[in-house]
């Protein structure tokens, strides 16, 4: 059985545990970027975003036990209205991430997209439909991109308590959360952006957090490693506190919460945005257990002083034990640790640029 | 009766066989097209019905500059869609 799955520029590849190794499985979609996976642990079902270039973007599903996968609906915006601007986008340029939407709620996904649409499917992906509450949102003419041309959804937080609340991460727009199932949207304070104008740094639609990811066993607790610097929630994602010390640096894409424990996460820090490459050339970790008053620095069995791996925003995943993390580089490296960080073994260090993976379990 | 083609490039993501179909214009051919292959229509038209930026048509040899595609075409048109080679 599959126990993760990589997300690369050339395809989705399997990786399996056997006999204490990881094995990397054949791929599907060769050749083609996936951009988003997800493995729907209430059925077993597992969903592929791809990016065609050419010919647009595309989702995929695989049923629980078939060999494999079929495409079902993209993921696409309704006619553009009259009343939108000629330049205002209006279609999907990338499917950046795919969540389930709560127990309760079987076969139903939400879809994050570029140019910045929440689209939800209520069919396991056969139809998509575009959350307007949030797209019509009045200060959306002023989101914009962070590394690419126009605004994007890469964090959704299904709140498993309630699945009606749900916060979403945009960069560049800040974090947005809906108690009301996305009929009502409000945008969370307290994130700092120090690339804006100073009079413009705190306001709260400008912000560019990285990822947003909230402890599943306390979704009120909600970490974000933002664009300069790292934050927290303890409000589902109403406030924010900015944690300013995170050894060796406060930059960088991913982040992990523990699934149990809301006081532990994880990081993978890199020099900021000029350079995006590792402090002093060593891949690391950082792991705080204390809610982000103190950080360990992790790096056995990680590469360094001569690495160039850079950890974007879904390459950093923790399993349902909380034991088990993987990691994976623009340069196509994976490393999996089965002791919370302590230690990494190195699964492949030739894979394409890596964009996301999942557990399985 | 006009013939529309695919490169095969798309041919390997999608089932895109030639076929033979009726339109006046570009866009008419490739609407009959796409009405016996709906899989097809979201490879070569965004979800506003635009052409793909990446995406160019031929017909009977020479490239469409009109992208929205309302050229008028022979009754015999060979009609061909490849992808763009802007990007390399």
């Amino acid at each position: 059985m599959t126990d993760l799955l990589v997300g690369t520029r050339k395809g989705l590849v399997p990786v399996t545990r056997a006999g204490g190794d990881y094995r990397l499985g054949a791929g599907d979609f060769l050749g083609v970027p996936v951009t988003a996976v997800l493995h729907d642990r209430r059925d077993g079902t597992t969903y592929a975003a791809l990016n065609h270039g050419h010919y647009g973007q595309k989702v995929h599903r695989r049923e629980p036990g078939a060999a494999t996968f079929d495409e079902v609906a993209s993921v696409d915006y309704p006619p553009k209205p009259d009343s939108a601007g000629a330049d205002e986008p209006w279609s999907t340029e990338l499917v950046w991430c795919l969540e389930e939407a709560g127990d309760d709620r079987p076969g139903s996904l939400w879809a994050g997209t570029i140019p910045g649409g929440l689209f939800r499917s209520d069919d396991r992906g056969d139809t998509w439909e575009l959350n307007t509450p949030l797209w019509d949102q009045p200060s959306r003419p002023g989101w914009f991109g962070g590394g690419y041309d126009h605004a994007g959804i890469h964090s959704i937080c299904v709140d498993r308590r309630d699945s009606d609340r749900v916060l979403v991460g945009i960069s560049c727009a800040g974090a947005w959360r809906t108690t009301d199932g996305g009929k009502s949207w409000e945008v969370g304070t307290g994130m700092r952006a120090g690339f804006m104008p100073p009079e413009r740094a705190l306001d709260p639609v400008v912000q560019d957090p990285h990822r947003l990811a909230a402890c599943p066993a306390d979704p009120d607790v909600v970490w974000v490693q933002h664009h300069n610097g790292v934050f927290r929630s303890t409000d589902g994602g109403a406030t924010f506190t900015e944690i300013t010390e995170r050894p060796p640096s406060t930059f960088g894409f991913g982040v992990a919460a523990h699934p149990h424990d809301a006081n532990t996460a994880w990081f993978a820090p890199a020099i900021k945005d000029e350079l995006r490459i590792p402090v002093d050339g060593k891949v690391v970790v950082s792991r705080t257990r204390d809610g982000g008053k103190s950080f360990d620095v992790l790096g056995e069995g990680l590469p360094g002083p001569d690495a160039y791996d850079l950890v974007y925003r879904h390459a950093l995943e923790v399993d349902g034990s909380g034991e088990r993390l993987a990691m994976a580089s623009t340069t196509g490296s994976l490393w999996v640790s089965e002791d919370a960080g302590d230690t990494w073994t190195t699964v492949s260090s030739s894979l394409p640029p890596i964009a996301c993976l999942r557990w399985t379990s | 009766m006009a013939t529309v083609r695919f490169t095969t490039a798309l041919q390997s993501h999608v089932a895109c066989p030639p076929a033979t179909v009726v339109g006046a214009t570009v866009r008419e051919a490739l609407d009959a097209y796409f009405g016996e292959n709906p899989a097809v229509r979201g490879y070569v038209l965004d979800e506003q019905g635009t052409l793909r930026k990446h995406v160019t048509v031929f017909v009977d040899g020479e490239q469409m500059r009109n992208r929205e595609l309302t050229s008028p075409i022979g009754e015999d048109a060979e009609v061909y869609v490849m992808q763009a080679l802007s990007g390399g």
